[in-house]
């Protein structure tokens, strides 16, 4: 007997209780929708999480100055300036693995437009902060190296802010503003960013040349940089090693003594990501372990009901094997009708995961990323447990001796 | 060449502790075209000779060449194959596949013959129409009477053209009425060439047969060739 006929046989037999059939396949569908819906929702999270990484910049390090210590209480980071101009010149100059730096300084402040105004964040910076943080304009041009030698009085706006001061759709390139009393000349809009992994909203704040910055806003100390420094690594790989490199020659040019702290700290960003992702993948492949056991289960009540068929039909096959089955059709046609079963289990599970994830998805506005590896895994570990476990109910079925089956009542 | 031919055929049971004898040293020819009763009271050894000449079960001493060829140390699946060329089966329950047409039923020898689709459904619809359901191919056996049912099964046992059917008390669950009706059957079809080996425990139906054999404690205690009565429905 071909495989194909032993594959209508069992289809057939299948199909006489299709209620039977259909309930027995509901742990494998409920087993496989699970995987899918959950592997999605995770790979989505992990999406969303790297999205807003990447947000934030790529192969970023922050240098921070040091702390302050005043009567036994010690300031946080940032508290006491410490690092210099020249820190920033030798970063941009000597450390290899540095593609660019800037210096960042920040101030809160009210900006006033035509006739509205908005409290939002100003910060002073060089033309490389956009390239280190990945920022396009949407609208106009950003400022460049010779408007921060010049101390332009220019300015972009985070999208936030235009919503702010002039709607959604205005284009206030060409216009001005006012910061502190003083005009400014919007030459752009930077692009929509959306929001930190922490919720802050990028898009809420302006640009300014640091110069300027330091000229009309925040006058500060001469030398020292009253903010933090923004470097990016020359790729994702580099960025541990310019973390030490930028710390060797910090501590060699603040003169720092081996086995004191540092009077500055450097944030690994690329590392921050990593260790979300890694909170992600864990979560991921938690949910998918769990997952996976509702298949096993789903497996196990495929066997149960396999097992008791094996009884209820036993005069079906001491009949097949009277007219002419041997033990290996009757093997193979048990063997078939499990793993129909669950193979078909699998494909019905596969839609209603695929469904149950973009509901949730639309219902929950949370990202979700369908994984075909995964799908193809669920068919293939459906069908694997359809094997495994149809194997014994069908050995059982093919053992059986003709002549007590043929009584059995 | 006799078509069955037991030689002194032993079968012994282990039942626990005890060993029982089911069969002790039955000696039988059955030629082509015969019509065989085989009678006697339950515990006689009557199923046990069924299901030796029908290749369900095998021998523990002696040998049984069916159609020439010794049969009685072939293993399952050989004997599977034997079942399924030279024998065809009807039961005293029919067992037919519920839910299934009479068709699909009558095709189930013929899908383990490995026979393609369009023959198999070309000869069950021919075996069907033999017994006289030409009309009914796809009534399911919840549709069918009694009697009909046990037709679709000897549509069955027929469609892999056998040498020899083999039944067993096959009036058992039908009247009397009926039980003619399927009595002329296997008369027409021992006229045709067919071997007809029947087990039954009424004297009814031996009549219909034209040799009757009598079965006590495993032993053959009659043997007689008889003129049958003509089975008129």
């Amino acid at each position: 007997m071909s495989v194909w006929q032993t594959i209508r046989v069992a289809m057939r037999a299948l199909m006489r209780n299709k209620t039977r059939s259909f309930l027995t396949t509901l742990g494998m569908i409920i087993g496989v929708a699970a995987v899918i819906a959950m592997v999605a929702v995770g790979e989505g999270a992990k999406q969303k999480v790297e999205d807003s990484f990447a947000a934030m910049g790529s192969n970023m390090l922050i240098v921070m100055p040091g702390t302050t210590t005043s009567g036994g209480a010690q300031g946080g980071f940032g508290s006491m300036p410490t690092l210099t101009w020249d820190d920033l010149r030798s970063i941009q100059t000597e450390v290899p693995t540095v593609k660019a730096a800037t210096a960042v300084l920040r101030s809160t402040s009210q900006v006033i437009g035509e006739d509205q105004n908005w409290t939002t964040q100003v910060t002073g910076t060089g033309p490389e902060y956009f390239d280190i943080r990945n920022w396009p304009v949407s609208r106009g041009i950003l400022f460049t190296q010779s408007d921060v030698d010049a101390g332009s009085k220019l300015v972009v706006l985070g999208q936030t802010v235009v919503d702010k001061l002039w709607g959604p759709s205005a284009d206030p390139v060409g216009q001005s503003v006012r910061i502190r009393n003083i005009p400014f000349q919007v030459i752009g809009v930077a692009a929509k960013k959306g929001q930190s992994p922490m919720g802050q909203d990028y898009d809420d704040g302006v640009f300014i040349p640091v110069s300027t910055f330091r000229a009309k806003i925040q006058g500060g100390l001469k030398n020292y940089i009253n903010g933090a420094i923004m470097v990016s690594a020359t790729s994702a790989d580099a960025t541990s090693r310019a973390e030490s490199q930028i710390s060797n020659l910090l501590r060699d040019r603040h003169h720092v003594q081996a086995g004191t702290d540092d009077d500055f700290s450097i944030r690994n960003l690329t590392e921050m990501a990593s260790a979300q992702q890694e909170g992600t993948k864990t979560f991921t492949t938690l949910l998918a372990v769990v997952a996976f056991v509702s298949l096993v289960v789903g497996g196990i009540g495929i066997m149960n009901i396999m097992l008791v068929s094996v009884t209820e039909r036993t005069r079906e096959i001491g009949l097949r094997m009277a007219v002419g089955a041997k033990p290996s059709n009757v093997l193979v046609q048990f063997v078939v009708e499990a793993l129909a079963l669950a193979v078909n289990g699998g494909l019905i599970g596969i839609a209603v995961g695929l469904i149950g994830a973009f509901v949730f998805a639309a219902k929950a506005h949370w990202p979700i990323l369908v994984r075909v590896d995964i799908i193809l895994l669920s068919v293939g570990v459906s069908g694997l447990t359809g094997l495994i476990f149809g194997i014994y109910p069908a050995y059982k079925a093919s053992r059986l001796d003709p002549i007590d089956a043929l009584r059995y009542e | 060449m006799a078509l069955i031919e037991l030689d002194r055929v032993h079968k012994v049971y282990q039942m626990g502790d005890v060993q029982v004898q089911a069969l002790a040293g039955v000696s039988i020819s059955v030629e082509k075209g015969e019509f065989v009763a085989v009678m006697g009271s339950s515990g006689s050894g009557k199923s046990t000779l069924m299901n030796i000449v029908g290749c369900l079960d095998r021998p523990s001493k002696g040998r049984y060449l069916l159609s020439g060829r010794d049969v009685s140390r072939l293993d399952r699946d050989a004997l599977a194959e034997i079942r399924n060329r030279t024998l065809g089966f009807v039961f005293q329950n029919f067992n037919l596949l519920t839910r299934t047409s009479a068709v699909e039923n009558v095709e189930l020898p013929l899908l383990y013959a490995g026979i393609g689709t369009r023959e198999r459904v070309a000869r069950a619809t021919k075996a069907l129409e033999r017994v006289g359901l030409g009309a009914r191919l796809d009534h399911h056996p919840s549709q069918l009477s009694g009697g009909q049912q046990q037709r679709v099964a000897i549509a069955r046992a027929l469609v892999s053209n056998p040498q020899v059917i083999l039944a067993d008390e096959p009036t058992g669950n039908l009247d009397s009425k009926t039980s003619i009706e399927v009595m002329a059957l296997f008369q027409e079809l021992g006229k045709t060439g067919i071997t007809v080996v029947l087990v039954t425990h009424e004297p009814d139906i031996a009549q219909y047969a034209n040799r009757v054999i009598t079965m006590k404690d495993g032993l053959v205690r009659s043997d007689q060739t008889q003129s049958p009565v003509e089975a008129r429905a």
